[in-house]
């Protein structure tokens, strides 16, 4: 580096320049928080939903999983597995399917990734049904680009 | 050793090195179950297995950084660490604590442990990366914060360099970032928006000062080169790093639920972040090539190169090829994530803790120009095999991404292939994975036998 730039001119950038992206970061996540309310489906996020999530988090769906796109990539996508399995059509076709396949797992066809049984109860089916219905809705700038997710 | 507590680093290398064996066989394993997938079900579900080589990684990479600290503070600040007694008293806090919780996912279902440890009082388990118990979580935190008063009163006391001044401010960013793992909303749109400050403002933010840090540490020790010049290059490094990095949290707002303008944001700002890690690349090799004495450790200044090099490889080059918008649309949570989140982690974080442990574990050891040749040599053996293990890795979950891209993303609803009908039809990748990461683990074992490794010893004439 040229020797008129000296450390204190580097140094004065780095100071400066997270300071003011950091700050300009913070604006921005306000700006996002306000803008939020229209996107994220806050509307439909009922108690039943809230639940779903905790049972969502608590049985670590999210270690096999993505939800829209994030989390581990062993299994398919969930975030819009929704309208994927019936929701469509209606939700009672959405949770029919859900309750069918949660109990009917482990598949143990031999070779194939495994799914556990994770011996939830109709109304803890019926949450996490509510909570993929609810993720379903919130938007997404159109990601996945097609119903595979 | 100049002083007598940088010792306290040895066995939180010790301990990270044990780790990072643990990390690699669970690598092995959820990798065999990408393909059987039924290896080992129901006894260790292929979440179980994940969850502990990702936590593994996070936290023998941890204690790497925090012993990395307690050796390189000491000698920049010149004194000795303020108190070696609360170090060891943290090293089996620490060390507990995560064994603990790692056979807490091991021994019973992950909900049973939600329940056990008081999930519900406090909600924070569950999300990638951040699965840890709630009471784990605090652990860490009392950790954090009795490591950084240790470390902080030691600068205090002493010199304060630009180097300890750059380490202690991305620990203190670690630390603070961290916090947001306790934030969890019912939101998920909000959840997802706040968990990225955990993880990405660590990797592509504080992470990258500690990283700085510790590569211009070894740089000075083994180039002899002018502290200034090194402290003018660090300086701009991490300047670049989060002048970038910043905003470029946004490439992990695209499909998230944040508005639209992310996508310019996220796009243009993080396609600049490959320049710091381009920048570590240009400053190590100009450096070396400027070194004004030959270090009888050339296994050091090996890990050092290798480390920039390949930082710039996994987190610049492979980073960039997926981070625009138009291009993420289609590679969003695919085997190209993947791929890239190996040799990023691998060659900036895995390589720089493993650059520090080369350099200053032959000199705790007692050897004060490093292992003999004999085991330099063992250990250069084990750099080239993990390293291009590593590179392979890479290439064939690329090729396994490129190929999911094409048969499940690309086609229109109705015509495109299932999840898992595609992920059939790329298995043959995921058996080469397989076989690398043997590779990288034979490497990894031929890396921790030259610890054993006698030979001569080295003396250099002044
Ligand atoms: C150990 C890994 C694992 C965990 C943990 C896991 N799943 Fe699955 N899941 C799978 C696999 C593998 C499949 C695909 C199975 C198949 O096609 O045979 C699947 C499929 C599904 C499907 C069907 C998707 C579709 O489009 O066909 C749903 C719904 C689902 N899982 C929900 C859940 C929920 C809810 C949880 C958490 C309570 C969960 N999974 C936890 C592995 C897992
Ligand atoms: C130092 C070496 C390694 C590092 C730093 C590392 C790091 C990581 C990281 C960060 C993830 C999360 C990835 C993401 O979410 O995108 C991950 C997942 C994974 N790793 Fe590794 N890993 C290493 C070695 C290995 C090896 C040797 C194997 C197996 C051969 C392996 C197999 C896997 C698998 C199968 C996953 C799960 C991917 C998924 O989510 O579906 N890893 N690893
Ligand atoms: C050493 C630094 C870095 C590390 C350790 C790292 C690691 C990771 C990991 C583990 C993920 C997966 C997260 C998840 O599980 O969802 C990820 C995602 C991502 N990284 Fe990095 N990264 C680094 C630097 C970069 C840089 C410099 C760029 C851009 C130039 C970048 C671009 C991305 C993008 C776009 C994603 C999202 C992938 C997706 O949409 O699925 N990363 N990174
Ligand atoms: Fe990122």
């Amino acid at each position: 580096m040229a020797e008129r730039f000296t450390k204190s001119m580097a140094r004065n950038i780095y100071l400066g320049g997270s300071v003011f992206f950091f700050l300009l970061f913070l604006g921005l996540t306000f700006d996002t928080i306000q803008a939020l309310p229209e996107r994220d489906n806050r509307e439909n996020l009922t108690e039943s939903v809230a639940h779903g999530k905790k049972l969502w988090e608590e049985n670590n769906c999210l270690g096999c999983h993505t939800l829209f796109g994030e989390g581990a990539y062993f299994a398919p996508e969930l975030g819009n597995v929704y309208q994927r399995r019936g929701g469509e059509i209606s939700d009672e076709a959405f949770i029919g399917f859900f309750k069918g396949w949660m109990n009917a797992m482990p598949t143990n066809a031999p070779g194939r990734r495994q799914m556990p049984q994770f011996n939830l109860n109709d109304q803890e089916l019926e949450d996490l049904a509510a909570f993929l219905k609810y993720a379903a809705g919130i938007n997404t700038n159109d990601w996945p680009p097609n119903i595979e997710g | 050793m100049k002083y007598q507590s940088q010792a306290v680093a040895k066995p939180y290398f010790i301990f990270a090195l044990a780790l990072f064996v643990g990390q690699i066989v669970f690598g092995l394993i959820i990798g065999l179950q990408y393909v059987v997938g039924d290896f080992l079900f129901p006894e260790i579900p292929f979440n179980v297995a994940r969850m502990v080589h990702t936590n593994l990684l996070i936290v023998w990479l941890l204690f790497g950084f925090m012993g990395a600290a307690y050796y390189l503070i000491p000698e920049e600040s010149e004194t000795e660490l303020y108190s070696p007694k609360l170090a060891w008293i943290l090293f089996w806090v620490f060390a507990a604590a995560g064994t603990l919780t790692i056979i807490g996912y091991l021994a019973v279902p992950y909900a049973t442990l939600a329940e056990i440890t008081g999930n519900d009082l406090l909600p924070t388990m569950g999300r990638e990366f951040l699965e840890m118990p709630t009471i784990t979580k605090i652990g860490v935190v009392i950790v954090a914060l009795g490591f950084l008063f240790n470390i902080g009163m030691t600068m205090l006391k002493g010199r304060k360099t630009v180097i300890s001044i750059v380490m202690m401010t991305g620990l203190m960013g670690l630390a603070l970032f961290f916090l947001f793992s306790f934030y969890n909303p019912e939101n998920l749109a909000l959840d997802k928006y706040f968990w990225w400050w955990v993880v990405h403002l660590w990797v592509e933010g504080v992470w990258e000062l500690i990283m700085g840090a510790m590569l211009a540490f070894v740089l000075i020790k083994v180039t002899g080169v002018d502290r200034e010049v090194i402290e003018k290059w660090l300086y701009i490094i991490i300047a670049m790093a989060l002048i970038t990095g910043i905003i470029g949290t946004g490439h992990h707002f695209f499909w998230i639920g944040p508005p639209e303008y992310w996508m310019y944001l996220g796009s243009i700002f993080s396609a600049l972040e490959p320049i710091p890690f381009f920048m570590m690349t240009v400053f190590a090799f100009n450096m070396v090539s400027r070194r004004r004495r030959e270090h009888p450790n050339r296994a050091a200044t090996l890990w050092a190169l290798g480390c920039a090099v390949m930082a710039f490889l996994g987190a610049g080059v492979w980073g960039f090829l997926h981070t625009l918008a138009p291009i993420n649309y289609y590679t969003h949570g695919t085997q190209v994530t993947a791929a890239h989140g190996h040799m990023a982690f691998y060659g900036a974080y895995v390589m720089i803790v493993i650059t520090m442990i080369s350099y200053a574990m032959p000199i705790m050891r007692g050897r004060p120009n490093g292992n003999s040749p004999q085991a330099q040599t063992v250990e250069m053996w084990s750099f080239w095999l993990m390293t291009i293990a590593m590179v392979f890795i890479t290439l064939f979950l690329s090729a396994a991404g490129i190929l999911q891209i094409w048969m499940q993303r690309i086609p229109e609803s109705g015509e495109a292939l299932s999840f898992m009908a595609t992920q059939d039809n790329i298995a043959v990748f995921y058996w080469l994975r397989e076989a690398a990461g043997v590779v990288f683990f034979i490497g990894l074992l031929t890396y921790i036998s030259s610890f054993f490794v006698k030979g001569d010893e080295v003396v250099v004439a002044d």
